[in-house]
């Protein structure tokens, strides 16, 4: 889960990791009032996660209440690379003197946190590490261990951070090791660290993820929210308990495991086809789950065609066609479906589906054969829409009502 | 031979009077598999199905010499159990669970790895099969036959998926390993290759990869320097955009890391053949092992 700057910023001030005042808001009239209660000058700064925003016209300095005003009515409702702005947070103004990097990585191939520090902060640290690798030192904790004052004193004096900051420096990383470990972070990362002509060490800005696996243990963590993020599917999905990834296509994707899944969208466009959607069923044989998954997955407009891909193993085919039967008479779908059972009583469930007579349903006994399909049915949507319904209505009679009808 | 589970297997489930742990150990059972114990905290003395209960992982096997376990508890509890299991001195831990947090995995992987006494398989994983040995987990044992083909992989399905299509091409498996989909899995591609190298009934190897970390980077490396075995391989999530969780926890390319093209590279590189869909990872497989007889 990533955290949008400010809710970094409150979990860095909850274990002390020094910060600029600040307030969070989703108006005009709040933001004004947020500047007023911080004073001048103070910064409003867009709450999306996007890199960049500052070159974008998402972060503003105020000098004056009217300023303050003027820049929260500008960069709310701003679209960013795509988001848009809902909220903002606003900040006391900083004098910068330098800009360090300090980051605490969950390093999974050492599997163990990586701690990174640099003076060269301020900009794209990869493009640092890429152009001068060894301006940023790095060190791995032993997790076991924790993190110790010599660790930060290694780093700081192997990054050349100046003397006079070798002990707020190393106070600073013990605090982001802190919040790291507390709040059962994957990231936590501060570019810039910036230094104040009065010698200061601050975090100007925080990126922080969160393991959604631990958020059981983090209540307050688990009602951290990104608005600007959210889409609506993903949104229903999670409601729903199902993992859903929404992406840019127009053929709906339905499968049982990820990796089935992953590779069902790839092969899907192997076939010259673009998935809308990555969806895991899991082991969801039931009707009630197959429902929900076909709900999510056609409540994106863009949607053409659907592919459900199972591979039945302890989840048994006859059981997912039952559910399918019964979850297409309460939903009733406007566009086609291929439906590749194969695995565990994979004939008994296609033999199920074949008697069923779905209206526009394709039964499929291969991976790559399905996928042709419905890469070709999702083309004829698109570019035929009326050839479509016209054989959809055409079929509707044969089955006897104006079911089909109410389906639109 | 074969790897990891076998006759010698003496299991024991943690959480089996749960019912996804009931279910599957008595499946386990029906296969063949040497079920000796389950460990239930405040359940000892009770029976499953004839299979005796304990407390502790410590009473367990020094009643019954258990030297493998399959953790089957909740998340929140699984970390704990694992370790518990670890202590007793059990060898073989294959964690089922899934959604354990990362930072537990990461004190578990750590514990293991220092103590250095016991191998942990998952979590997040469907478990270890060795066909017409034993199956230690969920794997659907009814789609492998015994054979010469090692499998690993980070999906459950897809493994079936593959085995499947070896199957009705005749060919069977020695042992399918699923690692699991964690981010910090407590074995790895490497290890279980260092194992299936050794097996003198594995002809063939095939994993099966997905995006994120670089574990499939590291087997790349590792089969050019140790394996002399045959290898083909399998990467899913080509078509997955970068920053987002693809099922499992692990499954997430982190800006232009962990990419499923850069694994297909690595590998190829290094001679290993990557199949481009589940189907074409099996026809590379078949024509390699015909190749061979």
């Amino acid at each position: 889960m990533d955290l949008l700057e400010y809710q970094g910023k409150q979990l860095f001030a909850r274990h002390g990791v020094p910060v600029p005042i600040g307030r969070a808001a989703r108006d005009v009239e709040r933001a004004v009032a947020a500047a007023d209660e911080i004073g001048y000058p103070c910064v409003v700064k867009a709450q999306v996660q996007i890199g960049g925003r500052g070159k974008l016209g998402g972060i503003r300095v105020a000098r004056d209440r009217e300023e303050a005003r003027a820049h929260a009515q500008a960069i709310l409702g701003m679209e960013i690379r795509g988001l848009i702005v809902r909220e903002l947070w606003i900040e006391a103004a900083s004098e910068i003197a330098a800009e360090y990097y300090a980051s605490v990585v969950f390093d999974r191939s050492a599997k163990a946190p990586l701690l990174m520090l640099s003076t060269k902060g301020g900009i794209d640290i990869e493009q640092v590490a890429a152009a001068d690798p060894g301006a940023i030192a790095r060190l791995h904790v032993d997790p076991l261990l924790g993190f110790q004052d010599f660790h930060g004193r290694r780093l700081a004096f192997e990054a050349g951070v100046d003397q006079d900051l070798v002990r707020p420096i190393v106070d600073v990383l013990a605090r982001l090791y802190e919040t790291f470990v507390a709040e059962e972070a994957t990231l936590v990362e501060v570019n810039p660290l910036i230094v104040t002509p009065d010698r200061q060490v601050k975090a100007l800005d925080a990126k922080v993820t969160l393991d959604g696996n631990a958020l059981f243990r983090h209540p307050d963590n688990a009602q951290l929210r990104d608005i600007s993020a959210e889409d609506p599917q993903e949104r229903m999905a999670k409601e729903r308990g199902l993992t859903y990834v929404k992406l840019d296509g127009d053929i709906g994707i339905l499968g049982n495991g990820a990796g089935l899944v992953m590779s069902t969208l790839d092969v899907v466009k192997g076939a010259g086809g673009e998935p809308a959607n990555f969806l895991d069923a899991g082991g969801g044989s039931r009707a009630e789950a197959i429902t929900a998954a076909v709900e999510v997955i056609l409540s994106n407009p863009r949607v053409k065609a659907v592919l459900f891909n199972i591979f039945g193993g302890i989840t048994r085919c006859d059981e997912v066609a039952r559910g399918l039967i019964e979850a297409f008479a309460q939903i009733k779908p406007g566009v086609p479906f291929v439906v590749r059972l194969d695995g565990t009583n994979d004939a008994e469930g296609r033999r199920l589906l074949t008697e069923a007579q779905l209206p526009n349903v394709y039964v499929e006994s291969t991976m790559d054969g399905a996928a042709a399909r419905v890469v070709e049915l999702a083309r004829d949507g698109g570019e035929a829409g009326p050839t479509r319904h016209a054989a959809a209505a055409g079929k509707a009679r044969a089955d006897g009502g104006g079911d089909m009808g109410e389906a639109r | 031979m074969s790897i990891l589970v076998d006759r010698s297997t003496r299991l024991c489930t943690a959480g089996i009077t749960g019912r996804e742990g009931t279910f599957h150990t008595l499946r386990n059972r029906d296969y063949g598999t040497n079920v000796v114990a389950g460990v239930t905290p405040g359940k000892g003395g009770q029976d499953v199905d004839g299979i005796p209960v304990f407390d502790t992982f410590r009473e367990a096997v020094r009643q019954t010499g258990a030297n493998t376990a399959m953790i089957f508890v909740p998340p929140r509890f699984a970390a704990d159990s694992i370790l518990e299991a670890e202590d007793a001195g059990i060898e073989l831990i294959v964690a089922i669970t899934e959604g354990i947090p990362a930072h537990d995995e990461l004190r578990v992987y750590n514990v293991i790895k220092k103590n250095g006494h016991a191998r942990l398989i998952g979590p997040n994983c469907p478990g270890v099969l060795s066909p017409g040995k034993a199956n230690v987990g969920i794997i659907p044992a009814a789609f492998f036959r015994e054979g010469n083909v090692g499998l690993v992989s980070r999906s459950g399905t897809l493994t079936y998926q593959i085995g499947n299509e070896l199957a009705r091409s005749g060919f069977g498996n020695s042992s399918i390993v699923g690692i699991g989909g964690d981010p910090v899995p407590g074995s790895d591609f490497v290890d279980v290759l260092a194992l299936f190298e050794q097996d003198p009934q594995t002809e063939l190897i095939v994993i099966c990869g997905e995006i994120g970390g670089d574990a499939e980077e590291r087997a790349a490396d590792y089969i050019a320097e140790h394996v002399t075995k045959p290898v083909v391989a399998y990467i899913a999530g080509f078509t997955a955009p970068p920053g987002k969780t693809m099922g499992h926890a692990g499954a997430i390319v982190s800006g232009s890391r962990g990419t499923a093209q850069a694994k297909a590279e690595a590998l190829e590189a290094r001679g290993v053949k990557v199949g481009r869909t589940p189907t074409q990872v099996a026809e590379l497989a078949i024509s390699l092992l015909n190749g061979r007889g």
